[in-house]
Order: C-alpha cells, then structure tokens, then sequence
C-alpha cells in the first residue's frame, strides 16, 4: 500500500496546458509505466491500479514481473453486467516482496466469448485462482494449461458467479419471501 | 519351467497374467514353487536380498503406473480433498489434486447479504482461524467506508486474532501429529484449544465463526475479568508446548519421517504463490505483520521464525514457535490494552446502544435502518491482506454504492497452498503424502470456499 | 431391562440384548466435512469424551461403523459420495445430521448445497447449531442411543 501521489506532467503546447497522463512517484512503478503509454495508473484509495489494455495483458504481466513483482497473490474477476461498456473485469493483484509494494493491474473482456491472456507462464500460481475465474464467470484464459471446471462438479452448466445466474435458493417454510415463483 | 520364468531382477513380482503364453490354459504356471534352488533363487524368496533404493527404480515399466484414488472421504485429507495420485509401487510420479467438495457459493451468497451480515458468511470460509476472515473482510469495508477503528477495537482485534492463531496451529500440530502416528497429540492439542475457545466464547458468545469482528470495531466490548482468563491461558500453553515438545522435537521416529519430506525450494513457493509457514520454512522471511502492518499491530514486539530446509519438519518447529509468539504478542496486548469505544463513533455506521433505543427516536430509527437496510458504501473496489495462520488472506471488495457488496473474494492462502502439492509429492513415497498434506495445513472451506 | 431371578441369573429377550449392544459400541465413520467436523473432533478429545459411551474410534471405513455423522455442508458434488458411502455401511445404521447445513442447509440457501442431507440419506438425528458444541451433539447421540433401546428406531 504506497501513499504516493501522483503528478500530473503538465506540457505547455502553444498558450494552453496540456496535462499529461498521471504516473507514480515511486521509482520502480514509474518505471514501469513509462514503458507503456497505453496503461493508465490511478489510485483507488491509496492502491496503485494499473489498467491494462486487453491485448497488452501478458506483456504488461512480464514487465512488472521482471520489475520486481515475483508474486502472483490473486487472480479473480467482476461481472459488470451493463453498468460498463465491457461486461467483465479480470483483475490481477501483485505483490513485490523486495519492495514492499503492491500493485493491481485491471483489464476488461466483453460479453460474448471473453478470453484474456492467461499470467500462468509468468506466474505459475496464477493456475487455481484462473481456473476458479474460468468456473465461476465463463472467462477463457488463453494459454492456460489445464482450463478446466474446478470448484463445480465438470458436467454443471453455467457460469455461477454471473450476474444472470441466480442464487439458486429454495423457498423456506414460513418464511416470507418474493423470490418464490 | 524354470528358464521361462524371467528373473531379471533381484526383486521381480509376478504378476498375475503375465506368464508366457505357451502355457496351458490349465498350466497354473507361476503359482508353482520354482524348482530353481539356487542360492540367489533361495536368497530371494527368503527376502534376504532387499533393493534398498526404491525411488531409482528407473527400470519399473511406465504401464505398471497405477492411478489411484484418495478421498474424497478419508481420515487424512484433512477434510474433503480428493488426490488423484499415479503411483509407480510405492513412488509417487503425477498427483492431481481435485477440489470443490465443499463449495458452498460463499461469494455468491455474500452478494446477498448486506455489509453488516457479510461477517457470517466470510467468518465460515477458514473455519479454524474464522477472526482472520472476519478482521480481512472489516478492514476492507472501513477503507471503502473511509472510517479508523478506535485503539481499543484494534487492540482487542489482535488479540483475538493471535489467540486464533494459537487455536489453529494447535489443530494444525494436533492433526499432523496423528496422522504421522503420535495419536497423543491429537488428545493434547485439542485439550489446549478448549481453553482457549472457552474464552472465546466467554466474549465472543460462540466456540467458532464468531462473527464477532465487525466492520467499525468489534460486536462487544471484552467481559469483566478477561484479564484473568487471557493470564490463565498465558500460563498454562508454554507448559503445555514444552509437553509437544518433549515428545516430538527430538523424537526419532518423528524426525526420520519429517526430515526431508515434502521439501520445497523458495523459488517454487514464491512462484506459485505459497505464503504462511510453508514459505517461511523455505528460509524466505515474509510475514504481512511485519511488512504492510494492520490494525495496530506494529506497536506490538515478536519475532517471525524462518526454517531452512523446506520440509514438514521445519513447517511444525515453525508452527510451535508461531505459538510461543503470539502468546507473547497476547501478552503485551493484555499490558497496554487502551481504554476507549470498541467501535467507531460513527451514527451511520455504528448501532446505537441498546439502551439509547429507549430513549431516542433518531437512535431507534438508526438502528431499524441499520439492521434493515444496512449503512450504503460509497463506490469502489479495494484489496486487504492480513496474515492468517496459513498465510495471506484477502479480501477483494467492490462497492457500487448500495448496502450489499458488488463483489466480494476472498483470497484464500489454502487454495493457493494446495497448488504446491503435486510438486512436493512428485517423486517421493505414498507414505509421505500425509506428512505432506498435514504439514500445508489446507482447510476445504477456504479452499472451496 | 431384565428381571433377576435368584441366582444371579439375568434374563431378557434377544431383541433388548441386540439394542443394548448396538447402542453401548456404536462406531461413528469419519464423514466430517467442515466446522462441524471440528466440533465433532473436540467431542471425540478429551474435554468432552466420547470415549466414555465407547465410541472414540471413528472408523476410517464406512464398512466397519454404524453410525455415520453428516458433520458439515454437503455440496452438489459431495451428494453422491455422500450416498456411496452410506450405501457402504452395513445394517443396521443410522445417521445424524449434524449442524444447521446438513440438516436444512443452513446460512447458504444457495445453487452449490444439498438443502438438507435427508434428500440423499435417511436421517435419525438432527442437531441443530452452527457448528452444535460438544454438549449438543452429545445429547444428540444420546438422543439415539436412548430411541434406540426403547425400540423406537428399530433399522
């Protein structure tokens, strides 16, 4: 968890400013996103997050793992439904343990056939937490070597994390509720 | 006869079916006694000529590997964990674990419930260290929230936390012990754990999933005379863990079938992800208490024990020490403990005392809203890691602003832990594989979640 | 249970001899799945001893045990172990329904539970709690022992 700020790099162009895109202070995540012009970084209440481009998924992986990130703490996912223009969010968190630092890099699939690139070559941890995403939302990990149902038995159909899956829950004696039929 | 029977090493079973098939239909064939009474055919069926080396068994044929099934109803998977193991004799090549026997929809059902209610369900993921799951999902909701705890809630909160950590390694040593053989841990680990759970509930009201940890603070402010109790339990654990130690620390059989066994290296851990004991005993010295602190915890002195070697022998010393430590972080939380609030002072967030209920409308209707509708999280998505006693949990939450959670994920150190299996277990002995298990303490329902 | 007749000789039926030894040595198989399971190891330790009523050994085997404890949640895909093993028990069995999740499901009314066990098995005993302490399940199995030597549970 950083407590750094970003700074805005302001350009004068002519009379008017132009603010460039915000990057870290610290030294090894300005690093890396000076060699990405695509990624944009932000700070979601004092976490740094990077948001990745779909396609720059593994590249961006690779760099932040030869910039000191070994670790691949968790990869998981958010259905959106219709609240963003791209229904899912693959969210990735990163651990650096000689820098201390932590580090979330975010992209987005769409709604029909959504595939991103699998972190398992880079991080071979990243296997259960992407087959669990697989499981639980219907997100195909490209690359990934065993991309199989992990936590529902194989032959459930469905997606059980998916906003349009619902609870499943059976209606209870006595108790008052507008789920049932 | 005898020049159709191959023996082409010292140790050759027979197997069933095998025979040449110039034999007829009739012939028993094999079952025979060879009339080969050569000394070295004498000395092999008197078991006087023993190959020591099983694991170089280079020579075995890759189709005797057999696949066999473990669990997922076993005394030694430590809950529901089905192993998949293809073994060649008593070597173990290629294991597949295989899990979601115990999934229960825990993120699904926390969609449902509202912030104040996730509690109960995060609390019965990890179900030996339920405060831990408790502390990582309320540290996540206060910082969507924006609000501190007061001193005195994230007091009790580690000491709650470390009293857990202590009743989960108790189980860890109490189960590793009897299923390498010393069933007697079994019987002393649970013994040590009822005091410690009488405590529990003394304050928390149950033996497990306590649901006591509560975003804003905690559900109740410690009873009168914990003081006592904590000191009890103080004096009593060291005696008992110089008990475990007399009889395993240097204990023969236990170290010959720890030592060496399920070794990790600290590249592969780091890899896939491993945190807790199993890391540390890879000689990696990583501990969330130390690196990114919480709940006041830095305040507080202790040491984090590192292993050396890797193996399950290391992982036990480790967890042995773990107690002793945390009973010495109890300890100076019982010294320094601040008065104050055991929960914020925040209207919206906080239920007003059941007294004030009588008394003020505005508190009666803030408590109808509270329990009814639960307080709304503004907007956003946050990550927390606490260190439980099987390594990082964390709880990844995301708010739209309403009185449910969006998402919630909790990132489970079992489910990562349990990726280290099949290459602890490759190559080594079937006997070994409970060791192993036992010694990366996964429990099914952070792993199933 | 039996009528003395001088002589210090004890006379009864086969039926309540059978019962009485059903009860004394009943043999739990392990079927612990989650936080229940704990409790049940706590009610198998030396606290709360299990051993008193001679059923400490919990059986590895399901072929080997009469009594088997559902302790815990039972998932969609743990149903049909569930049923295997049971089917595995020899007569006469019987099954307890430990916890709030194996008897109802519990908190977690939800797609990936069995709503309760008895849609798989057959259940004597329910004992409610989340997890039940020692005491409960206890007096759950006593409960048992008791239907069973007053005939009232006769499989």
């Amino acid at each position: 968890m950083s407590d750094e700020h970003g700074s805005p790099e302001a350009e004068t162009v002519g009379e008017a400013t132009v603010l460039e895109r915000l990057m870290p202070e610290q030294p090894v995540l300005r690093g890396l996103f000076e060699r990405f012009e695509d990624v944009t970084w932000e700070l979601s209440i004092d976490q740094d997050v990077a948001r990745v481009p779909n396609g720059r998924w593994l590249e961006f992986g690779t760099a932040t793992k030869e910039a000191g990130f070994e670790v691949c703490v968790d990869v998981t996912a958010v259905d959106w439904m219709r609240q963003r223009p791209e229904r899912f969010e693959v969210v990735a968190n990163l651990l650096s343990m000689q820098h201390r630092l932590r580090l979330r890099m975010i992209t987005t699939a769409p709604r029909h056939e959504p595939t991103v690139a699998s972190l398992v070559p880079i991080w071979s941890g990243a296997n259960y937490p992407e087959r669990e995403a697989y499981d639980m939302f219907g997100i195909v990990f490209d690359g990934h070597p065993d991309l199989t149902r992990i936590l529902m038995p194989d032959e459930w159909e469905g997606h059980p994390l998916r906003k349009d899956f619902g609870v499943g829950s059976v209606p209870v004696q006595f108790k008052e509720s507008h789920k049932v039929s | 006869m005898t020049e159709d029977v191959k023996s082409t090493q010292t140790l050759d079973v027979w197997v069933a079916g095998t025979e040449e098939p110039e034999l007829a239909p009739t012939d028993e064939g094999a079952q025979e006694i060879s009339a080969d009474e050569s000394e070295t055919r004498l000395d092999e069926q008197f078991g006087r000529v023993v190959e020591d080396d099983y694991v170089f068994d280079d020579d075995a044929d890759p189709e005797e590997r057999m696949i066999l099934n473990m669990g997922p109803q076993h005394p030694s998977t430590h809950g529901v964990l089905r192993l998949q193991i293809e073994l060649e004799g008593e070597i173990i090549r290629r294991t597949k674990p295989i899990i979601g026997y115990l999934h229960t929809g825990m993120e699904k059902t926390g969609e449902q419930l509202t912030f104040a209610q996730g509690g109960t369900n995060v609390t019965r993921m990890d179900y030996l260290a339920p405060f831990h799951n408790e502390l990582a999902y309320s540290l996540a909701v206060e910082r969507l929230l924006g609000i501190e705890v007061p001193p005195r809630a994230a007091a009790i909160r580690v000491l709650m936390t470390e009293l857990n950590r202590c009743s989960s390694h108790l189980v860890a040593l109490a189960t590793n012990g009897m299923d390498i053989g010393a069933v007697s841990m079994m019987i002393y680990g649970f013994r040590e754990r009822e005091q410690i759970l009488a405590f529990f509930e003394k304050t928390t009201g149950l033996r497990m999933n306590h649901n006591y940890i509560r975003p804003g603070g905690v559900a109740a402010d410690l009873p009168p005379g914990w003081k006592d109790d904590v000191d009890a339990i103080l004096d009593e654990l060291p005696k008992r863990i110089q008990q475990y130690d007399d009889l395993l620390e240097n204990n023969p059989i236990w170290v010959g079938r720890t030592r060496g066994v399920g070794v990790i290296s600290a590249e592969e851990a780091i890899a896939y992800g491993i945190t807790g004991p199993t890391l540390r005993s890879t000689g990696v010295d990583w501990d969330l208490r130390k690196a990114f602190p919480y709940s006041g915890i830095e305040q507080y002195e202790f040491d984090v024990p590192v292993g050396g070697h890797g193996d399950v022998y290391d992982r036990y010393r480790i967890r042995v020490v773990e107690i002793e430590q945390s009973l010495r972080i109890v300890e100076q939380v019982m010294d320094t403990m601040p008065k104050g609030d055991f929960r914020v002072d925040d209207r919206k967030v906080t239920p007003p005392p059941r007294g004030r209920i009588d008394e003020s409308m505005e508190a009666l209707i803030h408590h109808f809203k509270l329990f009814t509708e639960g307080y709304k999280v503004p907007p956003g998505e946050t990550y927390v890691a606490v260190e439980s006693p099987r390594g990082e949990l964390g709880c990844y939450l995301v708010s739209d602003g309403g009185a449910i959670p969006y998402r919630v994920h909790i990132r489970a150190p079992s489910f990562s832990n349990l990726q280290a299996l099949p290459i602890t277990m490759a190559d080594s002995l079937m006997a070994d594989t409970v060791a192993t298990i036992a010694s990366l303490d996964p429990v099914m329902g952070d792993v199933d979640r | 249970m039996a009528t003395t007749a001088p002589g210090n000789l004890l006379m009864t039926t086969v039926d309540k001899a059978a019962r009485w030894a059903r009860t004394r040595s009943m043999f739990p198989a392990s079927f612990g799945l989650a936080c229940c399971a704990i409790e049940m190891m706590a009610t198998g330790a030396a606290h709360y001893d299990l051993g008193r009523f001679g059923m400490e050994v919990f059986r590895a085997s399901p072929r080997q045990s009469d009594l088997m404890v559902v302790a815990g949640r039972v998932s969609q895909k743990m149903a049909p172990v569930l049923r295997q093993v049971y089917d595995q028990m020899p007569d006469p069995k019987w099954v307890i329904s430990m916890g709030a999740c194996a008897s109802t499901g519990g908190m977690f009314n939800n797609y990936a539970l069995v709503q309760g066990v008895d849609q798989v098995v057959p259940v004597d005993i329910y004992v409610p709690g989340c997890p039940p302490g020692p005491q409960s399940l206890m007096h759950g199995i006593l409960t048992l022992h008791d239907k069973i030597m007053k005939g009232e549970i006769s499989n």
